[in-house]
């Protein structure tokens, strides 16, 4: 118990401190998670809007592939990713293996399938009468798009809260494609791994306090933007 | 008010291998209220659909303004001069001024004018100090407003009105409807309003037309459609309550005697009618142009029909009452409230009932 006390204690006054350690691992996965969730707002949203908003054939395959995409193993991803990136791979001579980017990369294959299919979920709850009546009003498709999300924004921001999420906490992708190197690739999921197994017990435990205040932080900022009432 | 802003032909409209609507011809004429009535499925909002280019007919072809609308479906300069309003106010998220300052922004009109059409409108429908209400926050009856004021606020050349005011209560149901004739007259809008109530029917249009099973039975003003119905099932629709199977057996200066059929024992009534002799007809009585007064024949005045028989039910319908009577066939009036008591109706009484001969429409 006084293990976990100590670990705790220890990791307070890092945090206190400005570990510069601690604040590197932090601003790299900023950095990849908030450019993935970023890349995957922006192919996304419009995607889920697309799917809930018109009838084609083909619609319902590609709206089961989203669902396939929303339960895809991480693993699979990192392994699709690294096998790609890989030097015998397709886009090997791109030189991304082990870099943040290749991180990103396979952050945004997790988290884009979760936006589509979020998206499409509260496009779809909309009354469709609704929609008829903004296009009744002059909308053309475009302008139909964005009232659409405006209308629907409870759901888009849960999209985004979904894709984050499932990118933030996300460990065994980023670990095959980014090599969790110190400085370089290290983000909290895998450095909260390293550290533990090599008993650093106070830094994991910093780190992971840390995770959670990040994903605390984030949730509260889309929570407190959903609520809203205009 | 005689040119036709949108016209359809041939008009088919299938789902499922069955016909939803099948119309040779129709026509909105520019400036008039023309209302659309007819029983719940009878294809009222899937015309509504065609004629506001949502809905692409399978076959047949729409005009706008006399020229031909490709494919049933027009561009957006044509789709922007239509506008509508449904059963429920779908607004959106955001203020009133938001709300209703939507079609025009979508228009790019100047900001200074938006702000001030907005006012203009929220002012004519009496909600302008719900300017910055939040749209969530308001009550049925302004939620309506609001809406009805976004569909108009843009000076659309048809507005399309499906069941509007539905879902509201009858006073407030009642207002609007007196505004909403109002504004769209002030304005000078052609309007389609689509309406499964009689009632609302008779008091907005300038012209009515009546579809069932997807067909337009009969257009024309209300007093033709209420007073002169072109079908049985017209009439019944539009509120005649008795609809009876006739033979002609005589006929003198317009006037004919008219043998109800399967009356028990035969009974006739006089009709103006120029039917021939020997012909079978549908005899249709509106239930307000019939009285029924417990005093002997020859007290009803000018009534050229006089039927004795006895009460068979008495039904209370708020202020006014409907008495079935059975004078050999079955008959029913509607009497007020008032005279119900005073009359002290109820089934049993002998009563003798009275109706004008010109009261009696003959569907030949």
């Amino acid at each position: 118990m006084s293990v976990i006390w100590d670990g705790i204690v220890q990791a307070v006054k890092m945090i206190v401190g400005f570990n510069t350690d601690l604040i590197v691992i932090l601003l790299t996965s900023l950095k990849v998670t908030g450019t993935a969730t970023l890349i995957a707002m922006v192919l996304g949203l419009p995607l889920g809007a697309w799917l809930g908003l018109t009838e084609f054939r083909g619609r319902k395959f590609l709206v089961v592939l989203t669902n396939t995409g929303m339960a895809l193993p991480p693993v699979v991803v990192g392994l699709f990713v690294f096998l790609m990136l890989s030097r015998y791979g397709p886009f090997g001579g791109l030189d991304l293996l082990y870099s943040t980017r290749a991180m990103i990369i396979a952050e945004v294959i997790i988290a884009t399938p979760m936006v589509i299919g979020v998206t499409l979920a509260a496009v779809q709850a909309l009354d469709p009468k609704l929609i008829a009546q903004i296009v009744s009003l002059g909308a053309t498709r475009l302008q139909l798009f964005f009232k659409v999300v405006k209308e629907a924004r409870l759901g888009l921001l849960a999209a985004v809260a979904a894709g984050f999420g499932a990118i933030i906490s996300e460990v065994g992708a980023v670990l095959m494609v980014g090599g969790n190197i110190k400085g370089q690739t290290q983000v909290l999921t895998t450095a909260i791994v390293q550290e533990t197994r090599q008993g650093h017990t106070a830094i994991a435990i910093a780190l992971s306090i840390i995770l959670l205040a990040l994903a605390f932080l984030v949730n509260w900022i889309i929570t407190v933007t959903q609520q809203k009432k205009v | 008010m005689d040119s036709a802003l949108v016209t359809i032909n041939d008009i088919l409209v299938e789902r499922a291998g069955r016909i939803i609507l099948n119309i040779p011809s129709f026509d909105v004429r520019e400036g008039e209220t023309l209302a659309l009535v007819g029983q719940t499925g009878a294809g009222k909002s899937t015309l509504l659909s065609v004629l506001g280019f949502a809905l692409k007919p399978d076959k047949g072809s729409i005009f706008w303004r006399g020229a031909a609308v490709g494919n049933g479906r027009p561009g957006s300069d044509v789709r922007r001069r239509i506008s509508m309003a449904f059963q429920s106010p779908l607004l959106f998220r955001g203020t009133v001024q938001d709300n209703v300052a939507y079609g025009l922004k979508l228009r790019r009109i100047p900001a200074a004018d938006v702000n001030r059409k907005v006012t203009a409108m929220l002012d004519m429908f009496g909600i302008g100090n719900l300017a910055t209400a939040n749209a969530a926050s308001l009550s049925g009856g302004e939620a309506h407003r609001v809406s009805l004021a976004r569909a108009v606020v843009f000076d659309p050349e048809l507005l399309l009105l499906d069941e509007p005011m539905a879902s509201l209560d009858p006073g407030t149901k009642d207002n609007l409807m007196k505004e909403v004739t109002k504004i769209v007259k002030e304005l000078g809008l052609t309007c389609l309003y689509v309406t499964h109530s009689r009632e609302e029917a008779y008091a907005v249009a300038d012209r009515l037309a009546v579809i069932d099973t997807g067909k337009i039975v009969q257009s024309g003003s209300a007093e033709d459609v209420f007073y002169r119905p072109a079908t049985a099932s017209v009439a019944a629709f539009v509120g005649t309550e008795n609809i009876l199977p006739a033979a002609v057996v005589d006929t003198e200066g317009g006037l004919a005697q008219l043998r109800i059929i399967g009356a028990a024992p035969e009974t006739s009534i006089e009709a103006v009618t120029d039917a021939a002799v020997g012909a079978t007809v549908t005899a249709c009585i509106r239930p307000e142009e019939v009285s029924v007064d417990p005093a002997e024949p020859g007290a009803t005045g000018s009534r050229r029909n006089h039927l004795t028989g006895r009460v068979t039910d008495v039904t209370v319908l708020g202020p006014t009452a409907r008495i079935a009577v059975d004078c050999g066939f079955p008959l029913t009036a509607l009497i007020t409230r008032r005279s119900l008591g005073e009359l002290a109706l109820a089934p049993g009484t002998p009563v003798t009932a009275g109706f004008k001969a010109t009261a009696v429409h003959v569907i030949q």
